[in-house]
Order: C-alpha cells, then sequence, then structure tokens
C-alpha cells in the first residue's frame, strides 16, 4: 500500500480517441458491451439473427396491416379498389353512431364475457375431478387435450351438425321439451348455438392448464392444508385457488382473446349463407364489412376501433388483475 | 395433550406393499417418541397413520380416549411438520401460522396473541410479514414449527423436519426443538433416520426395521441392551462390531480367544461389542492394524482378527501400539442368536436409567 498515494496523484492515462471504423470494428468483436451483459454472443448481431425470422412474422403480420389499416380507415375507397378519397374520420362517426355496429359490439361483450365465464369456470370444475382421480397419471391428460387437437371450422361444423334444424338431436331434444330450436333463423337460438360451441371447444384447453397446474401444487401443501382447514371448500379456496391464480390469469387473456378473435371460423360455419339478421363478434363483422360489403375504408375503422379496445383491456387486465395474483 | 395408543397397527398399501405390521406403542401423555430405522421402513407411513394422511389398513390407533381411524386429520387435534416444510407460498409468516386457527373459529385476539407468542419464542418476529420464498431454509423450519405451536394441539408429528437443514443448524434446532417440547409438555411423535438426532431427542426410541418394530426403549436402554443385532448394528456410532463366535463350556470364543464369561448353551453365537469398550492391553486377542480414521477427539481403530473386522476407539494421545492385544469387560459382551439376531441371556445394564 505504501505506493498507492503517487499513483493516485498522477493523472490517470486517457485512451486516445477512437475512429468510428475502429470503434465499428470493436462493436462487431463485441468489445463495445460491457462485459457483465456479454452473456453468450461474442457477435452483438447473433442474437439479431436467431430473432428475424420472429421479428419477420410480427412486422408482415402484424404491424405492416396496423399501418394499412389506420391508413385505410381515413379513405373511402370505391367498390372496385380504383380510387380513395380521403374522408377524415367520417368511417369512425359512421361506425360508432350505427346501430348495428353497436349492437354487434354488445353482443361481442356479452359472448366474450359468458365463454369466458364458462368455459374458464367448467374447465377448472372438470380439471379439479379429474385431478382427484388421476393424481400422477399422465396417459389422461393426452387423451383428454386431444380434443382440442380439431379444428375451429371442424368442431363448427360438428356442432351445427347437432343443432341441425331437421336432424340435429339438440334441436329434438328442445322439441321434446316443446321448444322449437331454430338455429340461423332465430338470433337467439343462433346466439345460443354459437356460444354452446365455443365453450365446449375451449373446454379442453382451459381443462389441461388447469389440471398441470393443480397437479403441480406440492403434496405436502395439500396434506399441510388437510390438517389446517376442516372443510374442502375452505382448502380449495385458501390454498389451491391462491395456487392457480397465476394460471388462471394467464387463461384469462387467453380466452378473452380466443371469444373476440378465434371463434371466427365457429362463427363462419354457423352464421355463413344464412338468410337472417344473425349474431356475430366484431371481427367477424369487419370481415363481413370489408371483404363482402367491400367497404375497406368502414371496415378499417372498426379494426382500429377493436385494436384500442382491446389494448385498453391489456392494461387493465395487467394493472389490476396481475398485482393480485401470486406468483410463487 | 394426551396418550397416543397404536394397537396392531399395519399397512398395506394398494399396490399390495405392506408397509408397517403389527406396531403396538402406548405414548405416554407429554413423551417424546422417536421413531428410527432406515430409509423405507415404514416411519413416514406409520406417522401419517396417526396424522390421517394415510388410511389405516389395521389395528387402531387412538389419540387420548377416542379411537381415530375413521377421523378427518384436521378433527384430530394434532399438528405436523413436514419435511420440506410445505409452507402456504402465497402467505405470509404470519398468515401461514393464523391459517389452522382462524379455521377454528379462534376468537381474532386469540390467534393474535398466539402467533406473537410463537413468534417471539422462535425469533420470527421481523420476519412476520414475509413470504416464505423470501425466509432461509431455518427460517422457513421455525415457520413450520411456528405453524405447530400456535395450534396448541394434543400432540406435535414430525416427519424428519430436520433432515433439509446443513449439519450445524441441524445440530441447534435439534436442541431447539426439545427444549420447546419439554416447555409445552406436548406429546410428540418424530420421525428420523439419523440415529444420533434420535438418541438426543428422545424420551424413548421406537427402532423400525422392515415396517416392524425392533425395540422400544429409552436411549441408554436401546445403546446399552440391543434386542437385536439390527438395533446393535443401527444405533450408535461407530456402529457395534458384530463377529461369528462359539460358547464353549461358558465362556465366549472368539478366533480361538477367550474373551468373558457367557451365559449361553454351548453353539455358535455372534458376539456384539461396542468399539468404546474395547480396550488395547498387554495382553488379550491379538489383532492386526488395517487402517486408521482420525477423528480429532478420538481415533479410530480397523483391525482384523483372524478373518473377521473390528473396529475400536482409541484416545489420539495414546500411540498405536506395534502389536496390539484388545480386552473388553465382561459387562460388554452382548451374545445374539446367529438365526434370528435376537438377543441372548441378561446381560446387566450398566448404567442406570434416566427417569423419565
Ligand atoms: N403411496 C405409496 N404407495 C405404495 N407404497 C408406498 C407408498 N408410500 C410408501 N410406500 C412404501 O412403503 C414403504 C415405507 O415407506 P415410508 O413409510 O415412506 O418409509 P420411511 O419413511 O421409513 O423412509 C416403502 O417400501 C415405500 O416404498
Ligand atoms: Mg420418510
Amino acid at each position: 500500500m505504501t505506493h498507492s498515494p503517487s499513483s493516485i496523484s498522477r493523472p490517470l492515462p486517457v485512451p486516445p480517441p477512437l475512429s468510428a471504423r475502429a470503434r465499428l470494428a470493436k462493436w462487431w468483436r463485441g468489445e463495445a458491451t460491457a462485459p457483465a451483459k456479454r452473456v453468450q454472443f461474442d457477435r452483438p448481431l447473433t442474437p439479431w439473427v436467431f430473432l428475424l425470422p420472429q421479428l419477420a412474422v410480427v412486422v408482415i403480420f402484424f404491424y405492416w396491416p396496423s399501418v394499412q389499416a389506420v391508413t385505410s380507415s381515413f379513405y373511402l375507397e370505391d367498390p372496385f379498389g380504383f380510387s380513395a378519397t380521403f374522408v377524415g374520420l367520417d368511417n369512425y362517426t359512421d361506425a360508432l353512431s350505427s346501430g348495428e355496429y353497436l349492437s354487434t359490439a354488445t353482443f361481442t361483450a356479452g359472448f366474450a364475457l359468458v365463454v369466458t365465464a364458462l368455459s374458464l369456470g367448467l374447465g377448472l370444475l372438470l380439471a379439479v375431478k379429474a385431478d382427484k382421480v388421476i393424481r400422477g397419471a399422465s396417459i389422461y391428460k393426452t387423451v383428454l387435450i386431444s380434443v382440442y387437437a380439431i379444428a375451429p371450422p371442424v368442431a363448427a361444423l360438428i356442432g351445427m351438425m347437432l343443432f341441425d334444424m331437421h336432424i340435429g338431436p339438440f334441436t329434438q331434444l328442445a322439441g321434446l321439451f316443446g321448444y322449437d330450436l331454430k338455429v340461423g333463423v332465430n338470433y337467439w337460438d343462433t346466439a345460443f348455438a354459437m356460444t354452446l360451441i365455443a365453450v365446449w371447444k375451449q373446454i379442453p384447453y382451459n381443462f389441461i392448464f388447469f389440471l398441470s397446474g393443480l397437479q403441480s401444487v406440492p403434496v405436502s401443501v395439500r396434506e399441510a392444508a388437510l390438517i389446517d382447514a376442516r372443510t374442502g371448500w375452505a382448502r380449495f379456496k385458501d390454498v389451491i385457488l391462491p395456487l392457480l391464480a397465476p394460471t388462471a390469469f394467464f387463461l384469462l387473456i387467453i380466452n378473452i382473446t380466443y371469444a373476440l378473435f378465434d371463434t371466427f371460423a365457429i362463427i363462419d360455419v354457423i352464421v355463413k349463407d344464412k338468410p337472417a339478421n344473425n349474431p356475430m363478434t366484431l371481427v367477424y363483422k369487419i370481415y363481413l364489412d370489408g371483404f363482402k360489403g367491400n367497404d375497406i375504408g368502414g371496415s378499417s375503422a372498426q379494426s382500429v376501433i377493436l385494436m384500442v379496445i382491446v389494448a385498453a383491456l391489456t392494461v387493465v387486465q395487467f394493472r389490476f388483475l396481475e398485482r393480485r395474483v401470486h406468483y410463487g | 395433550m394426551a396418550e397416543i395408543t397404536l394397537k396392531n397397527v399395519g399397512k398395506t398399501y394398494a399396490g399390495g406393499v405392506t408397509a408397517v405390521s403389527e406396531v403396538n406403542l402406548e405414548i405416554r401423555d407429554g413423551e417424546f417418541i422417536v421413531l428410527v430405522g432406515p430409509s423405507g421402513c415404514g416411519k413416514s407411513t406409520l406417522l401419517r397413520m396417526v396424522a390421517g394422511l394415510e388410511e389405516i389398513s389395521t389395528g387402531e390407533v387412538a389419540i387420548g380416549a377416542r379411537v381415530v381411524n375413521k377421523i378427518e386429520p384436521s378433527e384430530r387435534d394434532i399438528a405436523m411438520v413436514f419435511q420440506n416444510y410445505a409452507l402456504y407460498p402465497h402467505m405470509t409468516v404470519r398468515e401461514n401460522m393464523a391459517y389452522g386457527l382462524k379455521n377454528r373459529k379462534t376468537p381474532k385476539g386469540e390467534i393474535e396473541a398466539r402467533v406473537a407468542e410463537a413468534a417471539r419464542m422462535l425469533e420470527l418476529n421481523a420476519y412476520l410479514d414475509r413470504k416464505p420464498r423470501a425466509l432461509s431454509g431455518g427460517q422457513r423450519q421455525r415457520v413450520a414449527m411456528g405453524r405447530a405451536i400456535v395450534r396448541q394441539p394434543e400432540a406435535f408429528l414430525f416427519d424428519e423436519p430436520l433432515s433439509n437443514l446443513d449439519a450445524k443448524l441441524r445440530v441447534s434446532m435439534r436442541g431447539e426443538i426439545r427444549k420447546l417440547q419439554r416447555r409445552l409438555g406436548t406429546t410428540a411423535l418424530y420421525v428420523t433416520h439419523d440415529q444420533l438426532e434420535a438418541m438426543t431427542l428422545a424420551d424413548r426410541l421406537v427402532v423400525l426395521n422392515g415396517g416392524r418394530v425392533e425395540q422400544v426403549g429409552t436411549p441408554l436402554e436401546v445403546y446399552h441392551r440391543p434386542a437385536t443385532t439390527f438395533v446393535a448394528a443401527f444405533i450408535g456410532s461407530p456402529a457395534m462390531n458384530l463377529l461369528d463366535a462359539h460358547v464353549v463350556g461358558g465362556r465366549v470364543i472368539l478366533e480361538g480367544h477367550d474373551m468373558g464369561p457367557a451365559q449361553a448353551p454351548d453353539g455358535p453365537v455372534t458376539l456384539g461389542i461396542r468399539a468404546e469398550e474395547l480396550q488395547s492391553a498387554p495382553r488379550g486377542l491379538p489383532v492386526k492394524l488395517d487402517y486408521v480414521e482420525e477423528l480429532g477427539a478420538s481415533r479410530i481403530l480397523h483391525v482384523a482378527a483372524g478373518g473377521q473386522y473390528l473396529a475400536f476407539v482409541q484416545s489420539p494421545e495414546i500411540a498405536i501400539p506395534e502389536q496390539i492385544y484388545l480386552t473388553v469387560r465382561p459387562q460388554a459382551l452382548h451374545l445374539f442368536d446367529t438365526a434370528t439376531g435376537a438377543r441372548i441371556g441378561q446381560v446387566p445394564a450398566p448404567v442406570a436409567e434416566p427417569v423419565p
């Protein structure tokens, strides 16, 4: 330590300024980044190369169409796509003041709520029951999730067969109770069938996540609860459910997204080529107005509105719900 | 606080494995009983049958005057400390301790008082509002203890509660568990595979082997008068030397050398001698040195007598003699039946038993 005062009083050597080319070369070799952060790659471009396919997908299928949608929502395009006139916010005001749009929006909200609630609730109920029977037996899980492997249009077709106006067993069942079920004709009958098929399709997915969530609750924690709590309901509510909360939160987001967007194919099969005023979700209406009605501007405005709603919903979910969720 | 009575208790699992059979045991009120035995001998199964976490296949378990075979774990008035603590990860330390009481409709003020008292005893005050993941292993262990204490149950059940701690912490927690149990006077049933832990904690030991009770007794009884070769080999460190010998005319003959008197009929026997009881002397059983283990405070010499190996303990101050001869007090000779492993004859216990 005796030599330290002299070495401190001496000015530190200043490195000569680097040329831009030298700095670039250094950056390329990875020397520019702090060593602590440079964990695995010796070339800083390498991670970007790995990210490229994913980024390309996001840009091509998300950002670019989003920009397109926002742009065309301010224009009125003629039906043949030859010319477009700037109309400002007209497309938005048209959509928001249309009774049809508002009733579709209301239906969509109700539909999303009911589908999410029912498929989460029933998925959880089935998972809890199954968990009691099959603790650890993963073969059952595989069998049960195979239901989920049915593609949405196929699920809808099967559903429509069951609801067929002439030979569908559900129609006949309703007939036994004196009810004339007219799916595709009666608004509420169609809504009922749509909801039922959408829920049926989603239950296995929720089931499988809830089941693995349940099975990952440590046996000894369950046993401690068995000693501490006197009823099965208390154990479920106080111990199991809070430990399932991260799974439930994840599923909530997935299910809302499903109800809003992924039910498209189901709705398509149910309402396509049907004559009457049928219920549908906002996404399906966007498709209908844009591609069947050739109103690109109006349908773009609707997409932008939907984007804003979904973004707001996501923020709300993460801000208010995620905080209450325990991540063990 | 209560006595626990096990009558002919047995357990056969669904797969056909018989984990426990014909266990009879009377645990007195306030007693600290340790179930000890090698891994897989059925200790946990037996404990879990008392807790109600495992169905009782045969026999009867009573806590106090009540037969509990058909009673839910939450209604048995027991508290259990698990090997991995089994704390509720989403609850704070305070909530973890209070949960069992809340479910028993204990008044709020009472819960707070009991949690505060337990936190004080276990020095957990600073951590009451933390979640288990923010605690060290030792602190989690204390919370698990606290959760049991606040319940003020009839009995504590422990399933290897210290085996996830490091060696040093294990020793200090061992002492604390013993002191707490003495102070609270609560009956305790404690499972461990560690014979040293068993010896230091127990009022009485229950040595299990293959689901059966080998011996029940105070630590000193079990140490000085093991009922079988299994107990002799399991309890005590280093393990008791078990040697093939013969009884001829009331004398034990080991490798052609007369070791001392024996109250047993002529024929082959298993001779047990604790390593601590063997002493090197100018004359006695001649042995050849095999290797030496230095432990600091003592030294273990591994030697061969004829074709048989044995160990004996010596003070490190004494030089290792060139030619070793071993002698042993007549009281320290244990004879066992070669076929059944059961103890032969009444070798008197050399040390007075402690008052329980
Ligand atoms: N759930 C179970 N099903 C079948 N066999 C089991 C089960 N639990 C334990 N066993 C068997 O019972 C025996 C005793 O186990 P256990 O009581 O856990 O032993 P220990 O706690 O003494 O190590 C072992 O042979 C073990 O394989
Ligand atoms: Mg065990």
